[in-house]
């Protein structure tokens, strides 16, 4: 079986992403388009949950590409990004290399820093020849990380290669598919951003958050889905510390299909606020008469 | 040799000196644009269908910008530049464009004629020893004046020693690790490599710890005119810090809310202020604590405190608007941050009581209450600032002298 082939213009990478349910905006279609076309990493911001990383997976199951996914968070080091040697089974190599009689230093050495005892990480395993064609790596949530590990992907990212002292350099035949998310808890450096492609992600258009909890949740009325999307939309104009991302939207659609709901009213919407509005603060706000007229806003037919 | 490209000419027919002459544009607009970034502008053009403006625009955008706030500029400067020919004459009458012969020196050269008109001899050796002594109790006196009572030369003089000050080092213990014989962890990896000089035996084992960090700072300074005096020593005491340490972010505010910690981190103190004050709009105006806070928890919060920081909110507290919304951006930045330290140059005054509106709603949502209006308190916030973390608890607010 031979994976599907690159999309060969931007509409064809729209098709491609919307045949796994990804309904992206054509902006987001084009970079992604020329990431792949150029072979320079991704790299996309914007507020959480407006499907920054859904779109890695979504490549890798359409291009039929292996998901690699490195979770960046505060401490993460080369160990547990990149390879590490397991000790253990080394020791017990030169154990047996010294109860069976004669060591020879030089061979010893070449013996237990051999592939068969390095632990590969995600970075590493990205850079394997892998069958179906070069993995899709997605560097998750990057600002979490420290800025020494940033330091280290900028070697990673340019040159696609890796030095092990023991082992020697690794190098892709093929240069993985890298996209890299952030969410802007921290100002990551200039000098990796020039080595992306960037992007800013939105929130959708109305129309377009419409179309996509159609396409995730079927069964959902026409009506439903209307008043669901113009009360989000209508919640993002508001000043809130967190607004609901189009993630939030598909949660309470989903809740509210579960609770039967066939329309909106002030006591399905309060019980079920918290899968849109994070923050105490927030939902405070959006109490008694503001909640009353949001829900008259969204419903109102036109 | 002049160049034919030129972002002040409309676009000629050939795609390379387009690229290159937007390139420029977005440059004079103070987009940070290398010719890398040209190259690969290049590249990118050559694999899309540059029929479509939409793809083109989303294409150099992904390349000429990198950072979210610079989408703007870019997207006006792709509408002025990339339209029909006929409409450039009339838009270069109307659109003022960046004049660079017109610009003003760099602030440096004040500080190179003064220099340069001093008088070259240094002579009177011979009362070396007086001047010494005078020195010494000049210094005893500045170190209790008030910043507000200080002439242009003093200022100079507390400046320099604030620039002097060095924050110490190392507070927070991160997951990351380091050698360390005293460490907790073993390095098996370094343990064994040495183990295979000694046909596998291990004679010692080789350690880790853990990496030690300073916590993040953050300052929240108020230049409002009720400040305007102090103002400026501050700005030198957070370009002080924002040198010796690396996660120092400074923001200003009046009635609005300026990031300028990339301008602090200028290595030349004068260089570094006068390119913070080229960015603010509202010096020495009015204040608007609580739409400010509202402004730094909503945009800046997230991003500046998510390492534990200390934050610093240097302000007199004047705010005639004290209401419950300041409580409310108070209390939220208070929950946000290991350690709220209000500095107020009021508290100088023995009897200072804390009547003002304003003062009397931040002050419950504050760790500590400090004066600073002269050099002995910066010492003593310092000092404060390197003493080791409490746990992230509300302490009782000392009101000190």
């Amino acid at each position: 079986m031979s994976a599907p082939a690159l999309p060969a213009s931007v509409d064809a990478m729209l098709e491609l992403l919307s045949s796994r349910g990804y309904l992206a905006e054509r902006s987001l279609a084009t970079v992604t388009y020329l990431s792949l076309r150029m072979g320079r990493p991704l790299f996309l911001e914007g507020e959480a949950g407006v499907g920054k990383t859904e779109i890695a997976k979504v490549l890798s199951a359409a291009l039929g590409r292996k998901l690699i996914r490195l979770q960046c968070y505060e401490g993460l080091d080369v160990a547990s990004a990149v390879y590490e040697w397991n000790s253990a089974a080394q020791m017990i190599a030169i154990r047996l290399a010294e109860a069976g009689g004669e060591v020879d230093r030089d061979q010893l050495t070449s013996d237990i820093f051999a592939d068969r005892y390095l632990i590969k990480r995600p970075l590493l395993q990205a850079l394997e020849p892998d069958v179906a064609g070069a993995p899709v790596l997605l560097i998750d949530e990057l600002d979490r990380a420290d800025e020494a590990f940033e330091a280290y992907l900028l070697e990673i990212l340019s040159d696609f290669q890796v030095t092990i002292p023991e082992f020697g350099t690794v190098k892709a035949p093929h240069p993985p598919i890298v996209i890299i998310t952030s969410n802007r808890t921290r100002e990551i450096h200039d000098a990796l951003k020039r080595r992306c492609l960037y992007h800013w992600v939105d929130y959708p258009s109305a129309e377009r958050e419409l179309a996509i909890v159609k396409t995730r949740l079927p069964g959902i009325s026409q009506r439903l889905s209307q008043q669901i999307v113009r009360f989000v939309q209508a919640l993002r104009d508001q000043d809130f510390y967190k607004s609901p991302g189009v993630a939030e939207t598909l949660d309470w659609a989903t809740a509210l299909t579960e609770l039967d709901a066939r329309s909106l009213n002030a006591e399905v919407v309060g019980d079920t606020l918290g899968a849109l509005l994070k923050y105490q603060d927030d939902i405070a706000r959006m109490q008694g008469d503001a909640l009353q007229k949001a829900i008259k806003d969204a419903t109102n037919e036109t | 040799m002049p160049t034919s490209i030129n972002h002040l000419a409309p676009p000629t027919g050939g795609i390379a000196d387009n690229i290159a002459g937007f390139a420029r544009a977005l440059r004079a607009a103070g987009l940070p644009v290398g010719p890398g970034a040209v190259i690969d502008a290049m590249t990118a053009l050559e694999v899309i269908d540059i029929g479509k403006r939409a793809d083109v625009f989303t294409t150099l955008e992904s390349i000429f910008v990198k950072r979210h706030e610079h989408a703007l500029i870019f997207s006006q400067a792709f509408d002025l530049f990339f339209r029909p020919a006929e409409e450039w004459k009339s838009m270069l009458d109307s659109v003022p464009l960046p004049d660079h012969a017109k610009k003003k020196p760099p602030p440096a050269s004040r500080r190179v004629q003064e220099a340069m008109s001093q008088p070259q001899t240094h002579e009177e050796p011979k009362a070396q020893e007086q001047d010494l002594r005078l020195a010494v109790s000049d210094r005893e006196v500045l170190q209790k004046k008030d910043f507000a009572q200080m002439s242009a030369a003093e200022i100079a003089e507390v400046a320099r020693a604030i620039a002097k000050m060095r924050l110490p080092q190392a507070e927070l213990k991160t997951r990351r690790h380091t050698a360390d014989p005293r460490g907790r962890r073993i390095d098996m990896r370094k343990t064994l490599r040495q183990a295979l000089r000694t046909e596998g035996e291990i004679i010692n084992f080789h350690r880790l710890g853990r990496i030690e960090k300073p916590a993040p700072i953050v300052a929240l300074l108020d230049i409002s005119g009720s400040m305007s005096e102090y103002t400026r020593l501050f700005l030198h005491f957070l370009h002080a810090i924002t040198d010796a340490r690396k996660r120092v972010s400074v923001f200003l505010f009046g009635t609005r809310l300026t990031n300028v910690t990339r301008a602090l981190r200028q290595r030349d103190p004068d260089e570094a202020l006068a390119s913070c004050s080229a960015n603010v709009e509202d010096w020495a105006g009015g204040t608007r604590i609580a739409t400010s806070l509202q402004t730094f928890n909503k945009q800046w919060a997230r991003r500046v405190l998510g390492q534990g920081a200390i934050v610093l909110l240097i302000s007199d507290g004047l705010e005639r608007e004290a209401d419950s919304k300041l409580a409310f951006e108070m209390d939220r930045l208070h929950r946000s941050c290991r350690r709220l330290i209000w500095l107020n140059p009021l508290l100088r005054y023995s009897g200072f009581e804390a009547k003002a509106q304003g003062i009397k709603t931040m002050l419950p949502h504050v760790d500590e209450f400090r004066p600073v209006h002269n050099l002995t308190s910066i010492e003593t916030l310092i000092s404060a600032l390197s003493s080791p973390l409490p746990p992230h608890q509300r302490s009782a607010i000392r009101p000190a002298a």
